[in-house]
């Protein structure tokens, strides 16, 4: 029976049916859910990684046992495991090797929208997108194959749109595929004399899987009409269907990398005009003007963001009889913005209530803490990728520290396994006056609520090693390592000033788990007293969603509130009291 | 030609629309149809705008819905009603709780919360079709089956019978929800707006 299936769910399945024996991943929308699907089949041993480069070459140690092996990460991921990747297109594969990488064109949950094709081409590694769900399963199949045929690791596209959709897709039994190690020196140990003689096995890979790419089902062309033709994968495939249906030809790339210059220019021949249709950069485009054929794409859909149907009805409104855009309706207010925010109780709050307060120049990181950027608190100056806070403090503070004292990084207990420990080791060793700040609410808030190596549990659940943050720092050299309650407002403040005016480094760690946690008590909600509340907004400085102000008072929503008390301290009249 | 159906939910991350659109995929699945269901997860779960699509027909292709498309928005929050409109295609129905949750904006007071959204909504001439999700969910036994009450409004515009609404709510929520549940769906089902 077919199925509804999320795109990263039937990924896992996939990995399943494909006899996929190791999963090591870091989280990262929109990837997250394809190892959180695939520990639930027990055939499996999954983990989740420090970062995606343990991750990786986690995963090539398991296939290099000969175990099929697999690891996920959003495209940003990529980039952090860009250099084992670079290096097993050399060294190959003993059992299939896959990579899943989940692009987010429109950057519903990114810092930017880099396109990852660009990753498969300078790597010289294949790459497949599908474009729904029972492709999704089916691809990943097919990439093992692939991997063990032109013994290369193979890479999956997704993006937000496929890793999130949920389509029909048919699941069938799981094979059993495995090999044994062998020593093979020439093949593994990539020193100059080695990879010398694996480069041109490389370059004859990748002709040979041209060849394969020609005439492989995962490309196909739906010839309709021999007007119009268009080039299009993934989602794009899906949204030319939609709008243009039989009215086009359409040759469908389920391999993105090589690309089948023979099948595209027999494409071309049959057709009169010539469009790409492609999300990001240019790549389909470019190649085919590199056969000499002439196409368009870029020049009728945007480089930035998502496509979406009426997108597509426009650009080929002039070539097509495509069916016009619907008129819509709307009413004239203006519609506030609903940003997300800190949930009520976040532990983030009252931390970066004291970084504000204190008029500190906050090196940020990425983690739900990136939204104590957002107004009324907005205490950050930078954000720019996993780790970057600690770092980039250390050159700021090298630069200015001598005139301002008042900087500091802040860091999430995810983040600063994943990237920031070498940071830290930066400032431990080249000596910066730097104040790093840890934000350890026990979890991976962000990407919801994956274990990490400082909680103590493994992805199942169940104990595992915990790493004692406050003892690494030490064993680093950090003589002033302290830890606060950031409940407590109080002890934020002090902990801020001492350490920002000390002339050594210094890590505060700010301890208390996420409130959304299952096994986090909470005390009462708290309510406004009416009679002593003077309406001074005192309270709404710290972007609580749980608090308002109705005629002139403030209100607490009591469905949200948790009791964690931040709002109290921040009040002259003492008007929060419990509802126990 | 293209006979697909396209239904929206939204609301405010936390509200719980991923309930909803999993006991519409689930239905409309069991029901025959191609189907498709694209939600966004991750940083908009966060008390932030958020929005599902579900799609079903005879071959469903994009995942998505486009502006002007929706014959259906189902809302859980009246600005978040007034913010989807224009996703709504002419004589197309809307569901919406009349319930309002203030985002951080309004709350900082930066900017004020509309008024009157249900009222400047039917003066366009939209279908619209609003009621107290909120006071119906508490009275069927907890504030978070705002979800179940929308679904049982909704299954007003749909012929389906209502054994197969059952089938999806027992295949769907958790055994000791089930009455609790049952009872939120009847009541928004026949409550009058
Ligand atoms: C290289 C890279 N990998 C993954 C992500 C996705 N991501 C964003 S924040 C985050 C983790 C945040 O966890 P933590 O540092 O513990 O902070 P919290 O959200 O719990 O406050 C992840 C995995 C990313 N942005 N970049």
């Amino acid at each position: 029976m077919k199925e509804l299936m999320l795109g990263n769910k039937a990924v896992a399945r996939g990995l399943y049916e494909a006899g996929v024996c190791f999963v090591s991943s870091y989280p990262g929308t929109p990837s997250t859910e394809i190892t959180e699907e695939a520990v639930k089949f027990d055939e499996i041993y999954c983990e989740w990684a420090p970062n995606e480069k343990v991750a990786m070459e986690g995963a090539f140690g398991a296939s290099l046992a000969g175990k099929r092996a697999f690891c996920a990460q959003k495209h940003v991921g990529l980039n952090v495991a860009a250099d084992p990747l670079f290096t097993m297109s050399y060294t190959g594969v003993n059992a299939g090797l896959l990579i899943v990488v989940a692009d987010d064109a429109g950057m519903h949950s990114s810092q930017n929208e880099q396109d990852s094709r660009h990753y498969a081409i300078a790597a010289k590694v294949p790459m497949l997108e599908p474009s729904d769900s029972a492709e999704a399963l089916a691809f990943t199949k097919t990439a093992y194959e692939i991997s063990e045929k032109f013994d290369t690791p193979v890479i999956i596209k997704m993006c937000t749109r496929v890793a999130h959709s949920q389509s029909l897709t048919e699941t069938g039994e799981r094979e059993k595929h495995e090999k044994t190690y062998e020593k093979n020196i020439e093949k593994y140990v990539m020193m100059p004399g080695n990879a010398k003689k694996r480069h041109p096995v490389v370059e004859a890979r990748t002709v040979a899987l041209t060849e394969y790419a020609e005439t492989s089902p995962l490309n196909r062309a739906e010839i309709n009409s021999d007007k119009i033709g268009i080039i299009t994968s993934s989602t794009c495939y899906q949204y030319v269907k939609e709008v243009l249906g039989d009215k086009v030809s359409v040759l469908k790339l389920g391999i993105v990398n090589p690309l089948p210059p023979k099948l595209i220019k027999d494409f071309a021949a049959k057709v009169e005009k010539l469009f790409v249709v492609e999300e990001l950069d240019p790549i389909i485009e470019t190649f085919v003007k590199s056969l000499g054929i002439a196409v368009k794409g870029s020049n009728i859909l945007p480089r930035i963001d998502e496509f979406s149907q009426n997108m597509i009805a426009d650009a080929f409104g002039e070539f097509v009889d495509a069916p016009k855009n619907a008129n819509y309706t709307q009413i004239d207010d203006p519609i506030p913005s609903r940003p997300p925010v800190m949930c009520a109780g976040c532990p983030h709050r009252g931390l970066f209530y004291s970084l504000k307060k204190r008029k500190c120049t906050v090196l940020g990181d990425i983690g739900c803490y990136t939204l104590g950027a957002v107004k009324p608190l907005g205490a950050m100056d930078m954000t720019l990728c996993m780790g970057a806070s600690v770092s980039a403090s250390h050159g700021f503070n090298k630069m200015l520290g001598a005139n301002d004292k008042n900087v500091v990084a802040v860091i999430g207990d995810s983040t600063f396994v994943h990237s920031g420990i070498t940071g830290l080791a930066n400032v431990a060793y080249n000596q910066s006056n730097s104040t790093i700040i840890i934000l350890d609410n026990s979890i991976t808030g962000m990407t919801g609520h994956q274990q990490n190596p400082t909680t103590g549990l493994n992805i199942k659940g169940e104990p595992a090693g915990k790493i004692n943050l406050e003892a690494l720092c030490r064993a680093m050299g950090f003589n002033r390592v302290r830890v606060v309650d950031p409940y407590n407002l109080a002890e934020c403040d002090a902990a801020i000033k001492e350490e920002t005016a000390a002339n050594e480094a210094s890590v505060i760690i700010s301890r208390r788990p996420c409130a959304l946690l299952k096994n986090v008590k909470h005390k009462p909600p708290l309510e406004v007293d009416k009679a002593k509340c003077i309406g001074c907004k005192a309270c709404m400085r710290i972007g609580c969603p749980a608090i308002s102000m109705k005629d002139g008072k403030s209100v607490v929503d009591t469905t949200q509130c948790v009791g964690c008390g931040v709002c109290s301290q921040l009040c002259p009249k003492d008007a929060f009291i419990s509802t126990k | 030609m293209n006979n697909t159906k396209n239904i929206m939910i939204v609301g405010v991350g936390g509200q719980g629309s991923l309930l909803a659109s999993k006991i519409l995929g689930y239905i409309l699945t069991n029901e025959g149809y191609d189907v498709k269901v694209s939600e966004v997860h991750g940083m908009s779960q966060r008390g932030g705008s958020v929005v599902t699509y579900v799609r079903f027909g005879d071959k469903v292709y994009s995942p998505i819905i486009d502006k002007g498309e929706a014959d259906y928005i189902v809302s859980f929050e009246i600005l978040e009603t007034a913010r989807w409109l224009p996703f709504l295609r002419p004589n197309g129905q809307i569901v919406t709780n009349t319930q309002q949750i203030d985002p951080m904006p309004v709350i900082t007071g930066a900017v004020q919360y509309p008024q009157n959204i249900c009222e400047k909504i039917k003066n366009l001439g939209v279908k619209i079709d609003a009621l107290d999700c909120l006071t119906l969910a508490r009275e069927a036994g907890s504030a978070k089956a705002v979800n179940i009450v929308l679904l049982g409004r909704l299954s007003h515009y749909f012929d389906i019978s209502q054994q197969s609404w059952e089938k999806a709510l027992t295949a769907n929520v958790p055994a000791k929800f089930l009455e609790l549940n049952k009872k939120a769906f009847v009541l928004g089902k026949d409550s009058v707006s």
